[in-house]
């Protein structure tokens, strides 16, 4: 079992939870991810690491309230526990290995979108120790659905925000923001890191290329063990099939297909929704959710 | 009594099975039991054990069941194996024990796997404590994995004292007990979960969600947490794919997925979360056991469901007694046919299975004839939901992430086959993980021999 040590709502339906696992907070680092089951009957869900205490071993998760499971989730408070606790799985982002030197000369920019934003966050601050100020777009559907927006801002070199209906920041797509940094504010960026919802990487990924900058994206895909013995995440990269539990969960975005993982990941989006219908009619008597959305 | 004929188990009848995950086969009462052992010719030179892959003294056990004596029989089990009603259940017998039993050449063997089932299950019902108190020895040991081989590890070397943890990457200890093979075959709550509380009950410890590679690394358990000697029974649990046209389309899944999503996570079950995805006509590809256990799993969960092999059925890797449970249950047998493409529909989901018939050629190196495929023969076989079941090899996670450990090209872990020795000193390693997906009998005599050779080693060293 594994405490829960702090929880904080940060926006509407979107949580933060510092989650006590030592052995995991030791081996963490950015662009890993975490398999979380809140209960006996749960199922397992992944969710990338937001950031890791070594030193109170602790591993902090953001994640939003899509289903049954993630409303489960969201239901516990500090002082409770989660049944299981996995990881560090995944790879590394590609920068920890890099050499330092090279690492410092390049121009980064991170694209987040929504709950992407936490994924995004470790990675910019593991740069920032390192003295590499890296750009950061933010993506949110509005103020009220902004997350992190202080922490980033204390790591990130310039941080740009847009809003779908232009109540903070910019109004508009985060793929209108990077074009108009690299157009008319002539910033020459050497990779673009895109972490949010499949289409949003997608088109991140389809307007980088036109400007030929080298693209990483980290897929949320379905996944069920998240240790390679299953390929319920597996992927087309660059024609060939990868698991992005194990290869991944960042791929060269370029070389992704798309098309195939946003369809993989509505597999069981009729039952999904079903359930998640059903457990809200119980606990707040009928409430319509047509349109009802959002990624694992 | 016939000497020469079984006495028969009671089984659940097929029409009614199909629609439950029960167990199928009910297992011996004390009367079948007893009147079973007494067709045991009780041999002086037993060749029914020297084909027990971990020695079992069978006629022993045997003649103890034949005097009513169950709890005897259980201790005698119990020397050799923690895994009774587990191995009783899923040991193909007919190549092992029973295989080499006299009354097998005139008439059928002893039904040895059923007696030690039934033992198993009766030492259960009635709370029989086997465990054995011994000197503690004071030193760490790890093991990696909780499936059959690292239970039966942890446990003979906990029965010597040693203070054992298992480390198990899943939230559930059993590896392919838990994971793998249908409650329907080996049921989870009672027969599972009972046995590996007996191996906690001999002291050894496990930590489940542990990976080792990620969440540790070996060197880290040996340089910073004490552990003097490692054991690794990580299992072959990679899938494999075949590489043809479609297979990611919705509705592919590899046996894996499918069985752990029912399995594990309890997929068939209203009251667990995890969903499961199966269609009207399910084609599952492969001829081994997992094969028919994923076949009668998507029969259970409603579906006509072909099982498309590219030999015969002579060839078929499964134990006999699962394809004939199959063929009870409707399972129908798509011989000499091999997958070429998966079709989809403008969805992307599947719709269909282009095959072409294949025709035996000669022998191969593995000693079976050789499938060719015949010209100009495909065709379309309709069926929404395809299940890749075409073996498993070990994960390359571990070796790759400790020091001097030698895997060879198909990652398995290279360890000798009478100790388990690796080429890193203090690190051993048996079952699947060293010689790809076998079964679990033999994932359990890799793990008593490792556990006999860490004893020598650490014996040796204190001298």
């Amino acid at each position: 079992m594994y405490k829960i040590v702090e929880k904080k709502i940060l926006a509407p339906n979107i949580y933060l939870m510092d989650v006590e696992a030592p052995r995991i907070a030791k081996s963490a680092q950015p662009g890993q991810f975490i398999i979380v089951r809140a209960d006996e009957k749960s199922e397992r869900i992944p969710l990338t690491i937001c950031d890791y205490n070594r030193e109170k071993g602790t591993i902090t998760i953001v994640f939003q309230v899509v289903g049954s499971s993630t409303m489960k989730m969201s239901k516990l408070e500090a002082e409770d526990y989660f049944q299981d606790f996995v990881g560090p799985l995944g790879q590394p982002s590609e920068f920890i290995h890099e050499n330092i030197e090279e690492l410092k000369k390049k121009s980064i920019v991170f694209v987040a979108g929504g709950v992407g934003t936490a994924p995004v966050y470790p990675q910019v601050k593991w740069l920032n120790s390192l003295g590499i100020k890296a750009d950061v777009i933010v993506g949110s559907k509005s103020k009220e659905f902004l997350i992190l927006e202080e922490e980033m801002r204390k790591e990130a070199g310039n941080l740009y925000i847009t809003t779908d209906d232009g109540s903070y920041g910019n109004k508009g797509l985060v793929t209108e923001v990077l074009k108009n940094l690299i157009e008319n504010e002539n910033k020459k960026y050497d990779v673009v890191v895109a972490i949010g919802p499949m289409i949003m990487m997608k088109f991140v990924a389809k307007l980088t290329k036109e400007y030929g900058i080298k693209t990483v994206v980290s897929l949320n895909t379905l996944m069920v063990d998240g240790t390679g013995m299953c390929g319920a995440c597996r992927v087309t990269v660059g024609g060939h099939t990868k698991f992005t539990c194990v290869d991944g969960p960042e791929f060269d975005g370029h070389l992704v297909d798309f098309e195939e993982a946003m369809r993989r990941q509505t597999m069981y989006k009729t039952e999904e929704g079903k359930q998640f219908l059903e457990q809200q009619e119980r606990e707040e008597g009928h409430i319509c959710h047509v349109g009802l959305g959002g990624e694992k | 009594m016939d000497r020469l004929k079984k006495t028969p188990v009671k089984e659940q009848d097929a029409h009614e099975r199909i629609k439950n995950f029960n167990e199928v086969s009910l297992g011996y009462s004390e009367e079948e039991a007893v009147n079973e052992a007494s067709r045991c010719l009780n041999c002086k030179n037993p060749l029914c054990v020297s084909d027990c892959p971990v020695s079992i003294s069978i006629p022993k056990f045997i003649q103890c069941i034949k005097e009513r004596n169950f709890k005897k029989a259980a201790e005698i089990i119990n020397e050799a194996s923690s895994l009774p009603a587990i191995c009783g259940r899923v040991c193909p017998q007919e190549t092992q024990c029973e295989g080499k039993c006299i009354l097998g050449i005139k008439g059928e063997p002893v039904s040895i796997g059923k007696l030690e089932r039934f033992i198993g299950d009766w030492s259960r019902e009635n709370n029989i404590d086997l465990s054995i108190k011994c000197e503690k020895k004071n030193k760490k040991i790890a093991v990696i994995g909780g499936g059959p081989a690292g239970l039966t590890c942890a446990g003979d070397l906990a029965k010597i004292g040693y203070d054992v943890t298992i480390f198990e990457a899943l939230h559930e200890p059993g590896g392919v007990l838990v994971y793998g093979i249908p409650e329907f075959r080996l049921p989870k709550d009672t027969v599972v979960k009972h046995e590996i509380e007996n191996v906690k009950k001999l002291g050894v410890k496990i930590e489940t969600d542990v990976i080792i590679g990620k969440t540790v690394t070996i060197d880290e358990l040996m340089e910073e947490e004490g552990f003097s000697a490692i054991f690794i029974g990580s299992g072959a649990g990679l899938p494999k794919f075949m590489g043809i046209p479609g297979e990611n389309y919705n509705g592919v899944f590899s046996a894996n997925e499918f069985l752990t999503r029912n399995n594990l996570m309890k997929a068939f079950r209203k009251d667990y979360d995890t969903p499961i995805k199966v269609g009207m006509k399910v084609a599952v590809v492969g001829g081994g056991n997992v094969a028919m256990d994923a076949a009668r799993t998507a029969r259970r969960l409603g579906a006509e469901v072909h099982i498309v092999y590219r030999r015969s059925e002579e060839e078929l890797p499964a134990r006999k007694e699962e394809i004939h449970h199959a063929k009870e249950e409707g399972i129908i047998f798509d011989l000499l046919t091999n997958p070429v493409e998966i079709l989809a529909d403008e969805k992307g989901w599947v719709k269909a299975m282009k095959c072409i018939r294949m025709e035996l050629g000669e022998p191969d190196a593995s000693g079976r004839r050789r499938p060719i495929e015949i010209k100009d023969s495909e065709f379309i076989m309709e069926v929404d939901t395809v299940i890749m079941s075409l073996g498993t090899s070990p994960n390359p996670l571990i070796a790759s992430t400790t020091k001097g450990l030698e895997a060879n090209k198909w990652g398995c872990i290279c360890a000798d086959e009478e100790t388990g020795i690796t080429s890193r000193e203090g690190v051993f390693a048996g079952g699947d993980a060293v010689t790809g997906a076998a079964t679990v009998i033999l994932a359990m005599e890799a793990g008593k021999k490792a556990a006999k050779a860490i004893d020598e080693l650490l014996m040796k060293k204190k001298k």
